[in-house]
């Protein structure tokens, strides 16, 4: 395992909601297990630290211009209406675009882990111009 | 030939020039070419498909060639510039000469993450971040917060110390020195230095930090560090592999360079350590 980083540590379990205080309204599920495999993950939506983080399996998209090409394990990722490009690692760990080298728990995970990284900045469309 | 020096050895003069040539390249449009292309692989390689610059065999590779590229652009402003390496493990704080006005700048405000000195801060005019995932558009660093410490020089040996280049199946998930020091794995070595810097540094776009090019002039230097441990060691894998760039595949953008051609850096450039 990569050595702990604090964002890992503020994403395990517990300690996000202590940390986040109650930024996030958490749903049931509130970080994919780390080995869940393509197919298997649950949508999630929540407003997270004010903005509103989605998360869905890319067949759920009914022509909504989500991203195909599978770096997700086919699930597609959006902060406030964008996507976010998310990429599955092998092991089931998650990283995304803004947190490249920081591999997540799930893909909520790294859309929370975007969300501080943006600093309330706006995510804009990839790929990037 | 160019040398290629420890950053904490440059001369003023040396500074000042590696500088202007980046800034040079950054006005006429060159540079944000090289942050488009590490994004589009950053954001294409893929454990379970086509993987060329980033999670497989030919990460190191991929990027002395990005790098040889980037330094011939350099050296077409000034001849005399070559490209610098920070070697983490010893220069492993804030305070390092690095990170002074005079050179890369330090890190960002606690606010917003923006970098206010150094010849790089958006303030300074010269460095608008045009390739961009956000719509910041100033350098961001927070170095030391992502996470708090760099590697030191016994996770390196440690690294070092790994017979075989790579392994099956030639991802994230690997066993091998290439994945130890890439950092999906064990210690954790390049991966972890992009999140100490954070900012860019930490994203796809990371190359909009000059800091990257000295980040991987010294990964690529542990690479060469590594084949003098391991004379005997070969790059893998050697052939046959789908999705993978094997010892004499061509490798993507450039199409005409394969890693057995990359494998001695002697060709291009050598190090300020090299016994003579």
């Amino acid at each position: 395992m990569p050595g702990p980083t604090r964002r890992r540590a503020l994403t395990a379990g517990a300690a996000l909601a202590a940390a986040a205080g109650a930024a996030a309204l958490l749903a049931p599920g509130a970080s994919a297990a780390p080995h869940s495999h393509e197919g298997s993950l649950e949508p999630f939506d929540e407003v997270y630290k004010g903005r509103r983080i989605q998360g869905r399996p890319a067949a759920m998209d009914h022509g909504t211009g989500g991203h195909q090409h599978g770096h997700g394990g086919g699930y597609a990722v959006f902060v406030d209406g964008v996507q976010l490009h998310v990429m599955r690692n092998a092991d089931g760990s998650w990283i995304s675009v803004v947190s490249h080298y920081d591999p997540v728990t799930g893909p909520r995970a790294a859309a929370r882990a975007a969300v501080d990284e943006l600093q309330g900045a706006t995510l804009l469309p990839f790929p990037a111009n | 030939m160019t040398v290629r020096k420890n950053q904490a050895a440059l001369t003023a003069d040396e500074k000042r020039r590696f500088v202007a040539a980046v800034i040079a390249l950054k006005r006429d449009g060159r540079y944000d070419g090289f942050v488009r292309t590490h994004n589009a692989f950053i954001m294409s390689d893929t454990d379970d498909s086509e993987r060329t610059g980033h999670r497989s065999p030919s990460f190191l590779p991929w990027h002395r060639r990005f790098l040889l590229d980037f330094e011939r652009a350099l050296q077409s402003v000034d001849p005399s510039v070559a490209l610098p390496y920070w070697d983490w493990s010893a220069d492993r704080t804030v305070r390092a000469s690095l990170w002074a006005p005079d050179f890369l700048g330090g890190t960002g405000r606690a606010s917003d993450g923006r970098v206010t000195d150094g010849p790089f801060a958006a303030s300074a005019g010269d460095w608008p971040v045009n390739v961009r995932v956000d719509g910041r558009t100033y350098l961001r660093r927070s170095l030391g917060t992502g996470v708090r410490e760099l590697p030191t020089r016994a996770e390196v040996d440690s690294v070092l110390g790994i017979a075989t280049y790579d392994m099956a199946p030639w991802n994230s998930a690997s066993d091998g020195f290439r994945n130890h020091l890439e950092g999906w794995r064990g210690v954790n070595l390049h991966n972890r230095v992009h999140v100490w810097v954070g900012g860019q540094m930490a994203t796809g776009v990371s190359p909009n930090d000059p800091v990257f090019w000295l980040h991987h002039a010294f990964v690529d230097k542990l690479w060469a560090e590594w084949q003098r441990r391991h004379p005997q060691a070969v790059y893998l894998p050697g052939g046959g592999t789908p999705d993978v760039v094997d010892l004499n595949e061509t490798m993507k953008p450039w199409n005409d360079v394969r890693p057995a051609d990359l494998l001695d850096h002697t060709r291009f450039y050598t190090f300020d350590t090299q016994a003579a």
